[in-house]
């Protein structure tokens, strides 16, 4: 129960003040600018960017400079800024096989068309703190060669061809894919609606969920067939031309998990697939989605339903970070009279047992003395 | 309202996709600089916009399979009629309002045969080639970081 | 097929104030059904789409509602207009679309083959804007129901004769059914599920 209260006008206009003080910082420094956040913190724009599920990345860097670096609070600026808008309609699928790549690797094939490429990676990195940082030092130019000829056929249609792997994951032809920002969710749902939620789920959420599947919790023998990362074009159907016109080209992460598969009542013995498709650059994310979206396959494929991860309406349900943040943080909202309520009736409880102890102890005590 | 057929000696879809998709690929810089180096300057009327909103993103379940919602993406679009009557049209990534309109006014200029080749030469031809560029040197700081494998030779004793 | 100039034409020359300005009429129309509302923004819409449904349709569709037309609609420039202006793609099946744009009397017999909502979601219906003759001269209907104190009595030329019989019908299905616009150039009338229509001036009062 909620009751208006007035009086905090004032604290919260001096709160919003010194808000802008402390985010500013120290003003004999210099202010971090949006061409500054968007191309050395790439990487914290671009999970933002993934889980407010808008791909912008000066306002995505400009949301990140107003909340500090708090990255769930940048996410909730964008998804508000983002319900301002009307959508002007969908895009045509994107092709991931045509993909500008910048990374490509799989974990499964040593050799494979268009060879494996490392791109800006951590990987292989030795994790020690860089002193060099400290400092602005140059920076050497990346090293350059001619790139092979040819495109990175991709891993599933290599294991395709031996007809060991099951298909992409059709739809009907004339079934538009669901979309959870504009009806309301039900369960169960389909594996489009699905992916949905998990490309704009909490990073920590779906990555922890991944971990419980590998550690027995739901556990599906994964192998990273691919990884992918790099720009596809998007293009829009535009009514006034009636054809599609490209808007040019976005970042996405793509990971295609293969996983061993023992048959069941429902499928039989062959390779299944998870997928992961996220905004910008995030592999752990996408690998962390792919997982999941296998695990949250188990009723499809006949699988026991044992773990958190197979487990769609806990999985779908919780992984909205803007939504948990929502809720858990309304908790610090003034409950007071919630409260009142509750400490008057702990009150009546404590006495009302108090005094049936007194009644019950009372001839004992008066025994004794 | 209506307009005479201007000279639109239709240059086919293909054509027009790919000048729009280089118009919605064209910095802001690019479009005024050709727009400064025009002749004579169009009389244009606003019809629509510039105005930002969302497209969104789909994907392929599976890469290939089904289609998806992936997520939305801003995108700003314009479209503007000439006093020849051509209308011109453009859509791109981001919220930059000036660049789309320009991209419009260019759109319909393209369009005109009269002035098509100024629009090829000035602005679709030199943003085609900084693409390429772009792409290229992607590509080759990319193919540098490609693992060539070598086995070493293994002793058994 | 590129668009003429006909479809680029017009629209809301102030998109957000002009659509703010057409809802504000329609929820004050539907809130107090019968209420005559007048359009007054012109929006150059083409025939035989009235003015009055011209800015409905700006007002309320987008590329999340898909439109149905009435033949007469589809083959004319109406089609491309809405798409141009509000990114609605048009649909045949009837049951597909949000909003329905038609002509009366012509082939209003039931609104059976529209989308008439769930009992989960009775939100999910089909609007449907028929453009009649006159809202003002012709045949007498006594409305009642919420947002309409006792009575009111509304005059409509160009309705069918199984209007009300389908209205009946509509009704019937409570918390189902359609909503119903009614327009006559830049006039509109709104006629919401809730309403009670009966033949005839209202008696007393």
């Amino acid at each position: 129960m909620y009751v208006a209260v007035k009086g905090g006008e004032a604290a919260i206009n001096a709160a919003h003040r010194l808000l802008a003080d402390r985010r500013r910082g120290e003003r004999s420094l210099p202010s971090v600018t949006i061409e500054q956040i968007v191309e050395q913190l790439a990487l914290a724009v671009d999970r933002v960017m993934a889980e407010a599920s808008l791909y912008d990345r000066a306002l995505a860097a400009l949301a990140v400079r107003q909340s500090r670096g708090d990255m769930i609070e940048a996410i909730f600026l964008l998804r508000a800024y983002r319900t301002t808008l009307p959508r002007f309609g969908s895009s045509e699928p994107i092709d991931t096989a045509k993909m500008h790549i910048a990374r490509r690797i799989s974990a499964t094939y040593k050799d494979l068309p268009g060879g494996q490429v490392l791109g800006p990676t951590f990987d292989y990195t030795h994790r020690l703190l860089d002193p060099s940082l400290l400092t602005d030092e140059d920076v050497d130019l990346p090293s350059r060669k001619e790139p092979l000829p040819g495109a990175s056929t991709r891993v599933s249609d290599i294991l395709a061809t031996e007809g060991l792997i099951e298909g992409d994951g059709e739809l009907p032809d004339d079934q538009p894919p669901g979309d959870l920002t504009r009806e309301p969710m039900e369960f169960p749902m389909g594996r489009d609606l699905r992916l949905q939620a998990l490309a704009r789920g909490d990073e920590g959420f779906l990555l922890a969920l991944g971990y419980s599947t590998q550690r027995g919790f739901g556990r599906n023998h994964p192998f990273v067939g691919e990884i992918r990362i790099g720009e596809v074009e998007v293009e829009l159907d535009v009514p006034e031309l009636g054809f599609a016109v490209s808007l040019g080209r976005v970042q996405v992460t793509e990971c295609q998990m293969v996983n061993q598969f023992k048959g069941s009542a429902k499928a039989p013995p062959q390779f299944t697939r998870g997928y992961g498709l996220v905004f910008g650059q995030s592999e752990r994310k996408a690998m962390s989605m792919a997982l999941v979206d296998r695990a949250l396959r188990a009723e499809e494929l006949g699988e026991d339903i044992t773990a958190p991860a197979q487990d769609e309406e806990f999985v779908i349900s919780h992984a909205d970070n803007v939504q948990a943040t929502g809720f858990v943080e309304h908790l610090k909202l003034p409950h007071y009279v919630d409260f009142q309520a509750e400490l008057a009736l702990v009150r009546k409880m404590r006495a009302d047992i108090e005094a049936a102890q007194k009644v019950k102890a009372g001839p004992l005590r008066d025994a004794a003395e | 309202m209506t307009v005479s057929a201007p000279d639109t000696s239709s240059p086919g879809t293909e054509a027009r996709k790919r000048a729009a998709g280089l118009l919605a690929r064209a910095s802001r810089e690019e479009l005024t600089g050709a727009w400064d180096a025009l002749a004579t300057k169009p009389d244009y009327t606003p019809v629509r916009g510039p105005e930002t909103g969302l497209v969104m993103v789909r994907g392929r379940i599976g890469g290939g399979g089904g289609p998806f919602n992936l997520g939305e993406a801003t995108v700003t679009r314009a479209t503007v009629l000439l006093a020849s009557g051509i209308a011109g049209h453009a859509h791109a990534l981001g919220t930059d309002k000036p660049k789309v309109r320009l991209a419009a006014v260019f759109d319909a200029l393209w369009q005109d045969g009269e002035t098509r080749s100024f629009v090829e030469s000035a602005i679709l031809a030199p943003v085609e080639a900084r693409i390429a560029e772009e792409d290229r040197q992607q590509a080759e700081e990319t193919a540098a970081t490609r693992v060539d494998f070598f086995t070493m030779v293994r002793g058994d004793d | 097929m590129s668009m003429n100039a006909q479809a680029l034409a017009g629209g809301f020359s102030d998109p957000v104030f002009d659509s703010q300005a057409v809802f504000r009429l329609l929820m004050d129309g539907m809130s107090r059904p019968g209420t005559i509302q007048t359009v007054g923004i012109d929006v150059e819409q083409p025939l035989p789409l009235g003015r009055a449904a011209g800015a409905v349709a700006l007002a309320l569709c987008d590329a999340d509602t898909p439109v149905w037309l009435q033949s007469a609609m589809a083959k004319s420039g109406a089609p491309q207009w809405i798409a141009f202006h509000t990114g609605a793609p048009v649909v045949q099946e009837k049951s597909d679309a949000r909003f329905a744009f038609m002509q009366s009397p012509a082939g209003i017999c039931s609104f059976g083959l529209f989308a008439l909502g769930t009992q989960e979601y009775p939100d999910r219906s089909t609007t449907l804007v028929i453009e009649v003759a006159s809202l003002v001269d012709g045949q007498p209907l006594t409305l009642s129901g919420p947002g309409i104190r006792d009575k009111v009595t509304v005059k409509v030329t160009g309705l069918p004769e199984v209007f009300l019989s389908i209205w009946n019908d509509n009704r019937a299905l409570f918390p189902r059914g359609a909503d119903v616009i009614l327009t006559a150039g830049d006039a509109l009338l709104c006629l919401p599920r809730t309403t009670r229509i009966a033949a005839g001036e209202t008696a007393c009062m």
